[in-house]
């Protein structure tokens, strides 16, 4: 039997997630379906068609979806989980929401933010922050996985799925969507972004975060944060690194006045390259960046950027 | 209005784990144990629910070993009325412990359950989207802010792309974000208080729930080790090594 993987999308356009949350399901091998839900999302749905291993591509188009609202999600894909083995979401904030509101209805354990498939029925996962990697076999009868998203490389554009419209399922008319307060923002996203460079504790206002956005422009980065940086209101909620924020695993990660505390290592650690400024040398972040400078950042970052600018950036 | 929380007994945020040299799981032994971070937030929300008069009574749960009556005192301390405590031992999976609570929630019938958006050891982040699930109800996660009146409860949750806004019917499940609020430090007096407030024990089978884990864990290990890299002196330093040595810029 087959694999369902719930896509990530605006609508108008697939989020990257869902390529690499695809290649996961790959690796469990059967076939391998996508199912579009949300609202006006023909146009998600035909890039879901093109990535390869793809057989099928569900699209249920209605304004019950159009926020992906965890209990319309449910029964949506309860009425679909009788044709799959496994039922796939990215670890995104939708994924964490929906998903287990259905292990539990089919009364399977949820496998949470898989970093690996072992087999068929044989998965490895972060648990403690991911200082410690569990690897579990899940039981007979169906699998409801969310997918770390960093660890799967995005499946290829080049297939050609068919496209099944599937009905909505009833409307269970216990929640509603009032509104939205998006970040906007030119740059990358946190999670696809080649570069990232984060600001923590240390940066001691959100005025002074225009010294990374200025590096970010020059290396088409994301900019990221701390806990700390978020509490303290100098960015949004949405720029949070770390086990309880995002996790992200660029080309390279740049944390400037960030200490490198376990939770954050939890959402970097696997980046390729770390380049830390820090003006403490015994910062724990010191402990897993290649690159470190021990400076005040207030001094270093805008030398960085002026050298950046000389190297022709 | 009722409102019920669930706090798991946790390894401390601040301990260093170590896995196990035979690689069945992580050591516990001697290591400081408290309440998940993200329940002292669902804990301080419900006291201040009350302290508004929005909520009548608290109630809070903990499932574990006997040692969790700590974490049930805890609560207290910080304006709990009282406690439930579900004794079991070892492993527990997101899934028994959702269908204990369910069973608590039947019996209790609270107009809302505050749970953590995670627990930080095994950090499954299931247990609130299960336990609303298994009762129909509707679920407000990941909660930046909550809005409560009579039939309906208004949640700003933390979501990917910034913040959204939710309106849900009572009864409803809330899991709660770092940014909910601050919880309090409980003072000496009330933790005092809090040894008189009464702690009801009671096991899995007294809800006829099953606790045995589906999911076997063939082996825990350690993430592969990220070695320190080199100190440059300057910024430029910086600059040419990530273009010439690393080749990321
Ligand atoms: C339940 C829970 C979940 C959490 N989840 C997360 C998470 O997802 N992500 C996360 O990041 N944290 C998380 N944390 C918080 C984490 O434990 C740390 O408190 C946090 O990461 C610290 O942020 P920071 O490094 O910015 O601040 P600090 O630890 O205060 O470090 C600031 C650093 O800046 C340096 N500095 C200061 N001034 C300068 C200067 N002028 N120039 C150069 N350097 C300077 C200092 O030397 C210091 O190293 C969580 C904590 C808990 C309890
Ligand atoms: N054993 C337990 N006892 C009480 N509450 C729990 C227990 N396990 C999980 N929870 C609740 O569920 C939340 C999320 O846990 P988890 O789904 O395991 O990440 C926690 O923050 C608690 O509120």
């Amino acid at each position: 039997m087959a694999a369902l993987v719930i896509a990530e999308h605006t609508n108008n356009a697939l989020k990257d997630a869902t390529a690499k949350t695809v290649t996961a399901a790959t690796q469990i091998g059967g076939p391998v379906h996508v199912l579009v839900a949300g609202h006006n999302c023909a146009a998600a749905a035909e890039e879901a068609r093109k990535l390869s291993g793809v057989e099928t591509v569900l699209i249920a188009d209605s304004p019950l979806y159009a926020k992906m609202l965890a209990e319309p999600m449910e029964a949506l894909l309860l009425s679909l989980a009788d044709s799959y083995d496994a039922l796939l979401a990215p670890a995104t904030t939708n994924g964490k929401n929906y998903m287990p509101r259905v292990a539990a209805k089919l009364d399977v354990p949820q496998i949470s933010e898989i970093l690996g498939v072992e087999g068929p029925s044989t998965f490895r996962r972060p648990i403690y922050a991911g200082n410690a990697i569990q690897t579990i076999e899940a039981p007979s009868g169906k699998k409801v996985i969310t997918v770390r998203t960093t660890a799967f490389k995005a499946a290829e554009t080049a297939g050609s799925a068919a496209l099944h419209q599937v009905p909505a399922a009833a409307d269970p008319g216990l929640s509603s969507f009032v509104s939205e307060e998006l970040s906007k923002s030119d740059r990358p996203e946190l999670t696809a972004a080649k570069i990232i460079i984060s600001g923590g504790r240390g940066m001691q206002s959100g005025d002074n975060f225009q010294l990374l956005d200025r590096i970010a422009d020059k290396l088409h980065a994301a900019v990221g944060a701390s806990r700390a940086a978020v509490d303290a209101g100098f960015v949004p909620n949405d720029y949070q690194v770390g086990q309880t924020g995002k996790v992200v695993a660029p080309e390279l990660y740049i944390a400037v006045g960030i200490s490198g505390a376990i939770q954050h290592l939890a959402g970097m650690k696997d980046s390729k390259v770390i380049a830390a400024i820090n003006k403490d040398e015994e910062a724990p972040i010191f402990q897993v960046a290649d690159y470190g400078l021990v400076a005040d950042l207030f001094k270093a970052v805008p030398e960085f950027e002026e050298a950046l600018t000389k190297a022709g950036y | 209005m009722k409102v019920l929380v669930p706090v798991k007994r946790v390894i401390d945020y601040n301990v260093k784990v170590r896995v196990k040299a035979d690689s069945s799981g992580v050591d516990l032994a001697n290591v400081k144990m408290s309440m998940n971070p993200f329940d002292e937030i669902s804990v301080e929300e419900a006291v201040r629910l009350k302290e508004k008069g929005k909520a009548t009574e608290v109630v809070v749960v903990s499932i574990g070993p006997a040692q969790a009556s700590e974490t049930i005192r805890t609560a207290l301390a910080m304006g709990a009325d009282r406690g439930i405590l579900v004794k079991v031992e070892g492993e527990l999976e997101p899934l028994a412990v959702a269908k204990i609570l369910k069973a608590i929630c039947e019996a209790e019938k609270p107009g809302l359950a505050i749970l953590g958006k995670q627990a930080i050891d095994d950090d499954s982040n299931q247990t609130g989207q299960m336990l609303a699930a298994l009762l129909g109800w509707a679920q407000g996660t990941f909660a930046h802010n909550l809005e409560l009146d009579d039939s309906s409860a208004t949640i700003e949750r933390e979501i990917d792309g910034g913040l959204q806004t939710v309106k849900v019917k009572l009864p409803a499940v809330m899991t709660t974000d770092l940014r909910l609020n601050e919880p309090r430090y409980a003072s000496l007096p009330n933790i005092m208080k809090a040894k008189k407030k009464p702690i009801d024990e009671k096991t899995a089978a007294d809800y006829g729930v099953d606790t045995t884990p589906r999911l076997k864990v063939l082996k825990v290990t350690e993430p592969p080790k990220r070695q320190a890299g080199v100190k440059v002196k300057t910024a430029a330093e910086l600059v040419e090594k990530l273009k010439n040595e690393a080749g990321v810029i």
